[in-house]
């Protein structure tokens, strides 16, 4: 019998001043092959990680933001993305990636993968996980 | 209580893996199961047998190579994070055309999906970081 | 569905603990390890951040950094590392807010 859980990957770093946005986000791609029910939350500096518009050119390293884009290929579709931490980094959904999935139950229509969620919501949906990944 | 623990930091730098080591022994005193301990980011520098810390101090490798002879643990390096910071075994030196191999004993250079087993087959994931 | 929440860093180095008491509901645990037990002493300003929770904070830590366990806050528990294996037991999983 295949066990199914309810995976969290809690996102709360910026990205490339340290590794742990994209080497959370390896996990997230090879996870996806053990087809559990993902869930992704940005929170504090975490929702800088979505942001449009990352160019990586003069600082000499790979930009890996498109890679969020294929979450949706990934059955990633639930990205929780944390209401006061956007608001306190003067940020809103328009300054985000316009992160979609196709609904194979919806004759493949496209969906928003990002939802805004207020930190109470959050909270909540943490807290009917059963692991929560961490990085 | 099956556990999977995760380790991101790497030896003396952060006290991440003194935690996780402390965890885990308390939890294999206690009776229950460590199903596997996974380093990632730069905890797989706790898989290097190179490291030669003052005799005055505790030695972190020395002391994961045993707990994880005595106890059997199944004890994880990422590859990917492994090849970004030079662990390297036999089959990676191999593959990769390094000419020297670094891992240390009861340690074992696996792909990620083995943190992801880890969580879908253990009661919980404690993970130990910065 | 309770957790045990893990903060290890100083309440005065990163806002962890400020993200970890937000997410607190009713039947959680706070435990704190490592730097993070700097939060459970009673005269800092961090003190005030823990009220109304149920917090742990690690005995080996705390000694480790000089912190006398009479200067804690009210009303946290010193456990060692068993009792942190009992707390991850206890509490239904865990989140280390890193």
């Amino acid at each position: 019998m295949s066990v199914t859980k309810k995976f969290l990957y809690v996102n709360r770093r910026p990205p490339y001043g340290t590794i742990y946005a994209w080497e959370a986000l390896e996990v997230v791609l090879i996870g996806a092959a053990f087809e559990q029910d993902v869930t992704l939350a940005f929170i504090d500096d975490g929702v800088y990680q979505l942001t449009e518009g990352q160019d990586t050119t003069a600082a000499g390293f790979k930009n890996f933001s498109p890679t969020y884009r294929s979450l949706g290929d990934y059955e990633v579709t639930k990205i929780y993305v944390e209401k006061e931490s956007l608001e306190e980094r003067g940020l809103t959904l328009d300054d985000l990636q316009h992160l979609t999935w196709e609904d194979e139950d919806d004759d493949w229509a496209e969906k928003d993968s990002i939802k805004l969620v207020s930190r109470s919501e959050l909270a909540e949906i943490m807290a009917g996980q059963d692991v929560m990944f961490n990085f | 209580m099956k556990l999977t623990i995760q380790v991101n930091e790497g030896p003396y730098q952060h006290q991440a893996t003194d935690s996780a080591y402390n965890f885990a022994v308390a939890a294999l005193e206690k009776g229950h199961e460590i199903f596997r301990i996974f380093f990632y980011h730069d905890g797989v520098n706790n898989g290097t047998r190179l490291t030669t810390p003052p005799q005055d101090d505790r030695n972190i490798v020395e002391r994961w190579s045993a707990l994880g002879e005595k106890h059997n643990l199944d004890m994880v390096v990422c590859v990917a994070a492994a090849q970004r910071r030079g662990i390297v075994d036999d089959g990676e030196a191999q593959r990769n055309g390094k000419d020297a191999t670094n891992i240390a004993p009861g340690f074992r250079i696996s792909g990620l999906g083995q943190l992801v087993e880890g969580a879908i087959q253990s009661d919980r994931l404690v993970v130990f970081g910065d | 569905m309770a957790l045990l929440h893990l903060v290890n860093k100083s309440p005065y180095e990163r806002n962890c603990l400020d993200t970890c008491v937000a997410y607190c509901r009713e039947g959680d645990t706070v435990l704190l390890i490592e730097d993070g037990v700097y939060a459970a002493a009673k005269a800092g300003k961090a003190a005030e951040k823990l009220s109304g929770l149920d917090v742990a904070v690690l005995g080996s830590d705390l000694a480790a950094r000089g912190i006398a366990q009479d200067k804690l806050v009210d009303g946290v528990k010193v456990v060692d590392y068993g009792d942190f294996v009992d707390l991850v037991e206890a509490k239904d999983k865990v989140q280390s807010w890193l």
